[in-house]
């Protein structure tokens, strides 16, 4: 078997070859391009179920906004429920986009190129689907525009100390700067769209939103070059936006919040989830699109690797929170993670544990790396254990503060379910019409790492 | 001419845009353009379906300025970002928060930070945008059928009329010395 399984290599490089099969550049191109200009019967297997969770999250909605967050299971303790569970949840999940898309071509880890279009997709629906929730939590949405330091009749602004008003900017910058990255990636592969297109709209859709790109290179110096300077910015900035995302907790006074590890432990997290959401995606996408070739087992081995360190780092911050808190002797940190483990949300916290520390662990193990469908499960349970993980942090400590008479038991009602499935159902609804509309491989890029992409092939005397 | 009637006036006096060489491989573009570098060529360009490493340089090219821009730019935004809050929370809306000073630097980093990083990012795109004249939806190049290709396996190279070294045979000829598998002039 070890010998079977060994990867066909590169013959410049010698290193595991990125695309197997030894296609050319034309057929990449009509490996990628076919799925768009004619989809299958199996897209709307996708689009029409995730139209219907979609439905479910326009329902809850107009119910939200007709009777106000009190039909949520807010109730005085806990004054942040699902709604800030749900929000920390999707923007983690678009840190795995970002960490793809920026950190790894700084370290110029060239397998990015098969994941990284779909990823960053994934990134900028995830932000958009985050973003639902703390501004329908502000109960009147419609002047969410305070939030922003605009001149007003009130004469007034923004607190800045609050992390609160720091989370309006990361996220929002977070969310523009994403998407200027993908559409900046995306220019190069719509002209290859407009080029092969066969109706007028379609040509004049590609033609218009490629800009008139005709792969100049006077032009890709300056553009990778942007190309480069985004990744260098982005990656700062990904690391910012869960720090202060981290930050919404850590600053206040909590037992359980007011912790320095924060930062890190969330940003490690949001990687860890956000690799799940990438597996749960592109394994069955590849296998329906017949994308094996570009997504090689090789790269789903690689993300989970990823996986067990970032899920290995959750769960030594899992730990280390529980040594704080016993050892800097304050009684009410204690009880925080006592209560955490052992109180009435104990439920939740062994689902957290058991999904996040436990199952990343099946990674060491090569067969379960290199099988599609154990990484697939093993995609969910992080991905379960993630949510759980932010529901622990945010109902265990609110539920039980520092006086006892203030505790409450907190469940969620009907409709803080609808808004969770409804937003999971917005998130697939557009990611179907991303693989419907737009090459879901980024091409220049992952023809750029072939090996006949090399201006010196062997015995090239140059 | 053998048929000067089916040459009409106005085609006869067309404009032309240059002379388009196709390649098949990246290798066979690089040594070409080595050599219409090395002809002393100024106005003319490349076209690959994706960057080919270090063909600017085979070109010729000067590195590209749009650092310095995005270096401005996310100088301006983390100063904007600053002078904001500075202004806000003590000059047109001066209250204390928690008891602390109206202003201190500490508690304005992120907003600074993040406002640099959304300037410089505009900065980057909308300035290579810039100095690559995009959007122009127009080029003669998109008339010629085999140009199609310059965005799925194809490579060209393009020497403008406008260059003052053109012409016509002669630069024809250059190309087609190199490994081009077609050469043909192309209207403006």
């Amino acid at each position: 078997m070890a010998s079977k399984e060994r990867d066909p290599l590169d013959p410049v490089r010698g290193r595991k070859l990125l695309v197997e099969g030894g296609p050319s550049f034309h057929d990449l191109t009509e490996q990628v391009c076919t799925p768009v200009e004619q989809p299958g019967l199996a897209w709307w297997l996708a689009f029409l179920p995730a139209l219907g969770g979609l439905s479910i999250f326009g329902v809850s909605l107009f119910w939200l906004l007709w009777r106000g967050v009190g039909i949520w299971g807010l109730n005085n303790p806990v004054d942040w429920g699902w709604a800030i569970v749900d929000f920390v949840f999707w923007v983690g999940i678009g840190h795995a986009g970002t960490l793809i898309s920026a950190i790894l071509f700084l370290f110029r880890q060239q397998w990015r190129t098969a994941v990284n279009r779909s990823a960053e997709a994934m990134t900028i629906f995830a932000v958009i689907c985050a973003l639902t929730f703390p501004t329908f939590h502000t109960g009147r949405p419609w002047v969410i525009y305070w939030a922003l330091p605009l001149p007003n009749q009130m004469q007034m602004w923004p607190n800045f100390r609050s992390p609160l008003l720091w989370d309006v900017f990361a996220v929002s910058t977070y969310f523009t700067v994403s998407l200027l990255f993908w559409y900046v990636g995306l220019i190069p592969d719509l002209a290859t769209m407009r080029d092969r297109a066969t109706t007028k709209i379609r040509r004049f859709a590609y033609g218009l939103f490629s800009l008139g790109w005709r792969g100049s290179t006077r032009h890709w110096q300056h553009y990778e070059k942007a190309y480069l300077l985004l990744a260098g910015l982005a990656t700062p900035l990904v690391l910012s936006v869960h720090t202060i995302v981290s930050f919404d907790f850590a600053v206040s006074q909590l037992p359980g919040w007011h912790t320095t590890i924060f930062p890190p432990y969330f940003v490690a997290g949001a990687i860890f989830s956000g690799f799940a959401m990438v597996l749960t995606l592109l394994i069955p996408i590849r296998k329906w699109y017949g994308l094996e070739h570009i997504i090689t087992i090789k790269h789903l081995e690689n993300m989970a690797k990823i996986i067990l360190l970032t899920g290995s780092m959750v769960g030594y911050a899992y730990a280390m929170e529980f040594f704080i808190a016993w050892y800097s002797g304050n009684p009410y940190e204690s009880f925080a993670f006592v209560n955490r483990a052992f109180g009435p949300y104990a439920w939740a916290y062994w689902i957290m544990i058991s999904c996040n520390v436990i199952t990343p662990q099946l990674v060491w193990f090569k067969k379960i790396r290199r099988s599609p469908v154990a990484l697939f499960v093993l995609s969910i349970f992080v991905n379960i254990g993630m949510w759980f993980e932010r529901f622990v942090i945010t109902v265990t400590s609110l539920s039980r503060d520092f006086l006892p008479s203030s505790w409450d038991y907190y469940s969620a009602t009907i409709w803080d379910v609808g808004m969770l499935v409804g937003s999971f159902g917005l998130f697939f609804t557009l990611f179907c019409l991303f693989i419907r509309y737009l090459p879901m491989i980024a091409l220049a890029e992952i023809k750029a790492v072939m090996p006949a992409a090399n201006p010196h092939p062997p015995g090239d005397d140059h | 001419m053998a048929e000067p009637k089916q040459v009409s006036k106005q085609a006869s006096k067309q404009k032309k845009f240059g002379v388009l060489a196709e390649y098949d491989s990246a290798a066979a573009i690089f040594k070409a353009c080595e050599k219409v570098r090395d002809a002393g060529y100024k106005r003319w360009d490349s076209y690959t379906p994706f960057p080919v490493h270090n063909l600017d340089k085979a070109m010729g090219i000067k590195p590209s300025v749009l650092p310095w821009i995005v270096f401005a730019c996310g100088m301006t935004g983390a100063a904007s970002g600053l002078l904001l809050q500075w202004w806000s929370s003590t000059i047109a809306y001066p209250l204390v928060i928690a008891g602390k000073p109206l202003f201190s630097f500490q508690a304005n980093v992120p907003v600074t930070f993040e406002l640099g990083i959304l300037f410089s990012a505009f900065g980057a795109v909308f300035g290579m945008l810039g100095l690559n004249k995009l959007p122009q939806l127009y080029h003669p190049l998109f008339n010629i059928a085999r140009f199609a290709r310059a965005t799925d396996d194809r490579f060209f190279i393009a020497i403008e009329a406008s260059d003052p070294k053109y012409d016509l045979e002669k630069t024809r000829k250059l190309l087609e010395e190199t490994a081009a598998v077609a050469v043909e002039e192309v209207d403006d």
